[in-house]
Formats: structure tokens, C-alpha cells, sequence
């Protein structure tokens, strides 16, 4: 346990090895060290700002299926209208036309009627001649008796 | 080995020999046979062994952190690369938080002083008499005498070890004193406090008795540093040797041998790292007050 040179030889060790150190192991330690923190904190201010961005897209996607969702049911309230309309319409046509149909219906009927009752008077006219002449055995002479028969005629 | 033919006592001195070279009295050079050989070669001897092991660690850890430093990038860190930055952020953040000047130099410097002197520490560990033993066959291939065959593997429990780094801290301090302070500041630092006045008479009489206890408490610094170091590992590698002498001592003696030196490992593992770290902080400190101006 003598001190000796052995002191200066440990000092001589001690200083390179410092500078060493100093020279090749702090400096690219520290600076990689340095530029993690800064990917780091550069990433992490990303992921912020992504967030930030994924909200608003958010947003704005709601605000979108929101004004989609008026506008259909702007469209879904015409289209219910317009088919109301429709249908409105249609009922009033069919109305009219079975209105028409049975104008024309009854139109034909009165016709037929009437020639129905037109041939009858001419059959009852000639029944009622015929049937005079038997009673009175003589001939009546449809143009002297044509004034009475036509008033008779009338009367049916 | 603490062997039949080896006292208690010469199996502990032999432990405690450094493998010294230098110039024997009669003139020739050489290595120490004995404590006295080594004793009679005065300063102008060196500890061959101390500085093997220290030379050799310090290069193991330059080696290992150098190849880290070449390997770092900002990407993802993976093992080994890992563990490296961990111990550098660890200093840094010591450094940055006891030293408030700038300086380039002292967080390096304190990096190097703790893995350094953790490594050199670490190697009392390694049980007493695994390297020694070795080394003592080995020189026997080579016709040594193993009995005159000294290797004392743990650097810092060589006081030239812990002094020689306090004393290159001690140099810093002065330098940056000086340079930071001026030398006049420096001088004021020395001789103005603690005792102050306002009367110049009794400022000139206040100089001598405060440059005597700025003088104690400036030169006691390295050496404390030094010797708190030196003498906590020299303490720790006395008991380690003290518990391998059970181990000549039958197989109950061995077997507790055995039990207590791994439990003084366990307990010494926390010495190894707290007397490292410890010198660490204390340089920084002492650097951080060398560039403090009152």
C-alpha cells in the first residue's frame, strides 16, 4: 500500500479516459437521445393534431347525414303529396265518368222508352180502331175519326 | 490459496500486496518479491496489477459504450443500447440537477468516474482468491515463485487508484476556480471568509486564520473523496479475505464460509454501487462550487 507512480499512471488513465468519453461517447449518446425526444414529441403533436382532425370530420359528418336526413324527408313529404294528389285526381275522373256513364246510360234508356212507347201507341191506336170497328160493326174512316183517334193516341 | 503451508497472516498480507515494479535498492529493475522489496522502491515503483485491472475496465466500459454511441439513433433503442442510454440519462439528470454552470465536460466526466469505478468495484465480487490463484499458476509455467506473485484485482482498494483520480478531480477544481473566479476572486474565496469584517485592520488580521480553514476545507475534499472511496472497498475486500480464511477451515467452516461470503456479496453489491455513485455526486458538487461565484 506504498503511494507510487502508480498515482500519476491512474491519473494519466483517468484523463484519457474522460476525454474519451467526452469525445466519442457523450456527444452521439446525447444527441440521439436529443432527436428521440424530438420524434417523439413531434409524433405525439401529430397523433393531437389527428385527433383534432378525426373530430371535426366527425362533425361534419354528422352535420351532413343530419342535412341528408331533412332533405329526405323534404322528399318523402312531396312524394306523399303528390300521391295524394293523384290519387284525388284519379278519384275525380273515375267520379265523372261513371257520372258520364250513367248520363249516357240513362240517356239510352229514355230513347229506348220512348220508342217503346211510340210503337205501343201506334199497336194501341190500330187495336183501338180495330177494336172500335167491331163494336160499332161498321167501318170508321181512319180519315174522318183521324183527328179523334190522334187525340186518343195522346192520351196514352 | 490459503494453504497448509501459509500462516492467517501471511495469506492476508499476501492479499494485500500490490504487484509492484520498479528499481530495486542495489539499482536493478524488477518486480517486488515481498511487501519490504516493495516498501524499499519509493515512489518511483508502479502497481502493476492496479493498473492492469483499472486500464483494462475502463477500456471494457469505453468499449461497450462506444459501440453503444455508434449504434444510437432516434429509432426505437433495443438492449443492450437501451440499458446505456438509461445510465447516461441517469447521469445527466444528476449532473443537471447539482450542476448548475455550463460546463461540457462534467457530465462525461461523471459518467465516466461512476461506470468506472462501479466496474472496478464490482470486481471485489469476484471471489478473493479466483484471479490471484490463477495469475500464481500461471506465473508457475513461467518458473515464478508464486509465493512472490502479488495481484490484487480490485483497483480502488490501491489508495494511488482513488487518489490519483480525486487528485486529477482536484486539478479540475483549481483550474476552474482560477479560470471562473479569476485569481483574484479565488484568493478572496480563500481568505475573506468565513470570518468577515468591515475594518480593514481587522480584515488583514481575519486572512491568515481564514485562509487556514478555507485551506483544510479545499484540501480536504479530494482526499476525503479519495479515501472515503479506498477505504469503504478496502474494508469490504479485508472481510471477504477474513471469510476466505474459514475455507481452510474443515467442511463446516467451509460451508459457513461459504454462506457468509454470499452474503456479504449481497450486502457488499450495495456498497459497490453507493461508493460509486457517491463520487460521482461529491466531483460534480465540487466542480459545480469550483464555478460558483460568491
Amino acid at each position: 500500500m506504498n503511494i507510487n507512480l502508480t498515482l500519476i499512471g491512474q491519473s494519466i488513465a483517468f484523463i484519457v479516459f474522460v476525454w474519451f468519453c467526452m469525445k466519442y461517447i457523450w456527444p452521439p449518446i446525447m444527441n440521439a437521445l436529443e432527436q428521440r425526444k424530438k420524434t417523439i414529441a413531434d409524433g405525439l403533436a401529430a397523433a393531437e393534431r389527428g385527433m383534432r382532425e378525426r373530430e371535426l370530420g366527425e362533425q361534419r359528418a354528422t352535420e351532413v347525414i343530419k342535412e341528408a336526413k331533412g332533405k329526405a324527408g323534404e322528399v318523402i313529404a312531396s312524394a306523399e303529396k303528390r300521391g295524394a294528389e293523384i290519387v284525388e285526381q284519379a278519384k275525380t275522373d273515375a267520379k265523372l265518368e261513371g257520372e258520364r256513364i250513367i248520363a249516357a246510360a240513362r240517356a239510352e234508356i229514355e230513347q229506348e222508352a220512348q220508342r217503346a212507347r211510340e210503337a205501343l201507341r201506334t199497336e194501341v191506336a190500330a187495336l183501338a180502331t180495330a177494336g172500335a170497328e167491331q163494336i160499332l160493326g161498321k167501318e170508321i174512316d181512319p180519315a174522318v175519326h183521324a183527328r179523334m183517334l190522334d187525340e186518343l193516341a195522346t192520351q196514352l | 490459496m490459503a494453504s497448509e503451508n501459509l500462516t492467517s497472516t501471511a495469506y492476508i498480507k499476501h492479499h494485500l500486496q500490490n504487484l509492484a515494479f520498479g528499481q530495486h535498492p542495489d539499482g536493478s529493475w524488477g518486480l517486488a518479491h515481498n511487501s519490504q522489496e516493495a516498501r524499499e522502491m519509493g515512489f518511483w515503483a508502479i502497481h502493476l496489477d492496479t493498473m492492469f485491472w483499472s486500464v483494462l475496465l475502463g477500456s471494457v466500459f469505453l468499449w461497450l459504450f462506444r459501440k453503444a454511441a455508434k449504434r444510437a439513433t432516434s429509432d426505437t433503442p433495443s438492449g443492450f443500447l437501451n440499458f446505456v442510454e438509461w445510465v447516461v440519462e441517469f447521469i445527466d439528470d444528476n449532473v443537471r440537477g447539482s450542476f448548475s454552470g455550463k460546463n461540457d465536460m462534467v457530465a462525461p466526466l461523471a459518467l465516466t468516474l461512476f461506470v468506472w469505478i462501479l466496474l472496478q468495484n464490482t470486481m471485489d465480487l469476484v471471489p478473493v482468491d479466483w484471479i490471484p490463484w490463477t495469475t500464481q499458476k500461471i506465473a508457475g509455467l513461467f518458473g515464478a515463485d508464486p509465493h512472490h506473485v502479488f495481484m490484487k484485482v480490485v483497483p480502488t482498494t490501491d489508495p494511488n487508484a482513488t487518489f490519483g483520480m480525486s487528485f486529477a478531480v482536484f486539478a479540475l477544481m483549481l483550474y476552474y476556480s482560477l479560470k471562473i473566479k479569476g485569481p483574484l476572486g479565488f484568493a478572496a474565496e480563500l481568505t475573506m471568509q468565513p470570518f468577515e469584517a468591515k475594518n480593514p485592520v481587522l480584515k488583514i488580521l481575519f486572512m491568515p486564520v481564514n485562509l487556514f480553514l478555507e485551506g483544510i476545507g479545499l484540501l480536504s475534499k479530494p482526499v476525503s473523496l479519495s479515501l472515503r472511496l479506498f477505504g469503504n472497498l478496502f474494508a469490504g475486500e479485508m472481510i471477504f479475505i477474513l471469510i476466505a480464511l474459514l475455507f481452510s477451515g474443515g467442511v463446516i467452516l467451509s460451508l459457513l464460509g461459504g454462506a457468509l461470503q454470499w452474503a456479504w456479496a449481497v450486502f457488499h453489491i450495495l456498497i459497490v454501487l453507493l461508493q460509486a455513485f457517491i463520487f460521482m455526486v461529491l466531483t460534480v458538487v465540487y466542480l459545480d462550487m469550483a464555478h460558483h461565484e460568491h
